[in-house]
């Protein structure tokens, strides 16, 4: 398949289950809400190391939010629930309660609760007061600025991680400026995150390594400057590659998003030398769900 | 399916323990079966068609026409349904509820929606005393659900309230909130003396400023983020509280009572 002389690969990408929850970050305006998200997003980019992968999925508008002022609604995903709770507390304990006139949300409905504010409350040393409200409980928090507001529970879901695709450019700021597009496209799709730093990921890896304590290592047969070196998948002109990561609640989520994704950077086309779209699919060995890039965007 | 209704024949002589007649305790009885159950009245037994004429055959709406201040325990530890009541209840209405609805046109009387547990009771006249509270020697009274009340309520509002909210939309006796554990109360008109005595956390939340006790702690003004949420909460309701014009964030903080764990709150709308 060829679109704008850009190449898509007859390939899938490999992504594999998760569980993920959403809450949504309330402050006095905008730019306050957006800090104590990328406070909590921050060091979220992969599961290898960071214990989730968390997001921002978009901003919200006073009237989207349970206490009418501005927000961001963010969303984790971790490999299993116990982590997910872990990360949620402790990301919302250093960096939401932290941040300056927050208020903290359930972001989504399940009959698995996770705890939110439950844990939280205990900063209030005796001094937090519980408030029940239309069936949701609240917690109260006194903190140094006033009022810490965060609901005692929001929803863990199962999800998905790891859709992705790459992008093979003939220099490295084409594959930059196309992934920025798909990037820029990609977050107006609902229920998904692009976890790696401004969405992109230029250090895309394959499962397993010569080192036995490395159970991921880099993506040899995609790395440019490996291609007389290594069983290379890139032809002689393609000089670099960058890979967006999608983790979604659902397939038909991350489908959407891929496929918007992918349709920016075919916009861009061989014209701004974007040679090629292929995907992470490791044979298998990574996750049992597959998109194959020629369906979605079929 | 009419709703089940009950129209009072005649004003009796003594009190009428009305618990019987409750949505899961007539589900599946024929009228003649209904008909013939007792009420305990005084040292008395009657015949519920020696007192009512009875129409209608949905248990699950039951209403109470001609309705006087002597009828007690309407709706006690009603678990679905709705009970309309026209006209006044006597004590004990909504006595333990557990869920459903209870709506009475006139005025209810002492300990109404005492130790309620869940639902929604609304009042459009006056309560007397004890509202949402604990019967005598019990320490925890309403533990959920919501109190509407369009008149005045009399003394002890809340007494040992542990949880749910009663919404006042005119004045309160004397010793609103008193022994508290939890909940909310929220005046919009006056309170009386010993506002909050011996609450031990929980809030009361006021339009007017109050006589306070000494052993509330002025905490000073403040924006409070929950209250819009709890407004926000009220919007179905048939009420003032529904009104954004009576919404409000920014109050004026006591703790309270200080003779007691200090836990509790006396919130008045700046």
């Amino acid at each position: 398949m060829i679109i704008n002389g850009v190449t898509i690969d007859a390939t899938f990408a490999e992504a594999f289950p998760m569980k993920a929850t959403r809450a949504i970050i309330t402050a006095q305006n905008e730019k306050w809400a957006m800090i104590a998200a990328q406070a909590m997003t921050g060091f979220a980019t992969s599961v290898i190391a960071c214990g989730c992968e968390a997001g921002i999925e978009r901003v919200l508008s006073p009237d989207e939010t349970p206490d009418g002022r501005a927000g961001v609604s963010v969303m984790i995903f971790a490999m299993g629930g116990k982590g997910l709770a872990k990360q949620l507390e402790t990301r919302s304990g250093q960096c939401v309660l932290t941040s300056p006139t927050s208020a903290l949300f359930a972001g989504i409905e399940s009959d698995i609760k996770i705890p939110l504010g439950k844990n939280l409350r205990y900063f209030g040393d005796g001094f937090q007061i519980a408030k029940k409200i239309s069936g949701k409980r609240y917690w109260r928090i006194p903190v140094m600025d006033g009022e810490f507001l965060a609901e005692a529970t929001t929803g863990q879901v199962n999800a998905i991680g790891g859709g992705n695709f790459l992008v093979l450019a003939r220099s490295q700021p084409q594959a930059l400026a196309a992934c920025e597009a798909a990037i820029e496209a990609m977050r107006l799709m609902p229920n998904v995150i692009m976890p790696f730093p401004g969405g992109v990921v230029r250090s895309g890896s394959k499962v397993g390594s010569k080192y036995k304590t490395l159970n991921a290592s880099t993506n040899d047969a995609f790395c440019p400057t490996l291609k007389g070196a290594t069983k290379t998948d890139l032809s002689p002109n393609i000089e670099s590659v960058m890979e967006i990561v999608i983790d979604g609640l659902s397939k038909e989520d991350i489908d959407n998003a891929m496929r918007v994704g992918m349709q920016a950077v075919c916009d861009l086309g061989a014209a701004n030398g974007i040679e090629r779209i292929s995907a992470g699919n490791y044979g298998g060995k990574l996750g049992p769900f597959h998109f194959h890039l020629q369906e979605i965007l079929a | 399916m009419s709703a089940l209704t009950f129209t009072l024949k005649y004003q009796p002589a003594q009190r009428v323990d009305l618990s019987p007649l409750v949505c899961q305790r007539l589900q599946g009885l024929a009228l003649g079966d209904i008909a013939a159950l007792e009420l305990q009245s005084g040292k008395a037994k009657l015949r519920v068609d020696e007192l009512f004429d009875i129409t209608g055959d949905d248990a699950q709406h039951i209403i109470i026409k001609n309705s006087v201040a002597k009828l007690d325990f309407i709706g006690k530890e009603l678990e679905s349904g709705t009970i309309s009541v026209e006209g006044d209840a006597g004590a004990y209405l909504g006595m333990g509820m557990k869920s459903g609805e209870i709506k009475v046109s006139g005025n209810a009387g002492l300990y109404a929606a005492c130790e309620m547990k869940n639902g929604y009771l609304e009042v459009a006249g006056n309560v007397g005393d004890f509202l949402g509270a604990a019967l005598p020697g019990n320490k925890m009274g309403m533990k959920g659900g919501l109190i509407l009340v369009k008149g005045n309520a009399g003394e002890r509002v809340g007494d040992h309230l542990r949880r749910g909210t009663i919404l006042i939309e005119g004045n309160a006796g004397d010793y609103c909130g008193s022994r508290m554990t939890a909940g909310t109360i929220a005046v919009m008109g006056s309170t009386g003396r010993y506002l909050g005595y011996a609450m031990r956390r929980g809030t009361l939340l006021l339009w007017n400023a109050p006589e306070l006790s000494a052993s509330f702690n002025d905490c000073g003004s403040h924006t409070l983020a929950f209250l819009p949420i709890l407004f926000a909460s009220f919007k179905s309701l048939n009420s003032k509280f529904a009104e954004v014009s009576v919404a409000f964030n920014r109050v004026q903080r006591y703790a309270g009572d200080m003779a007691e764990i200090g836990r509790g709150e006396v919130l008045v709308k700046l």
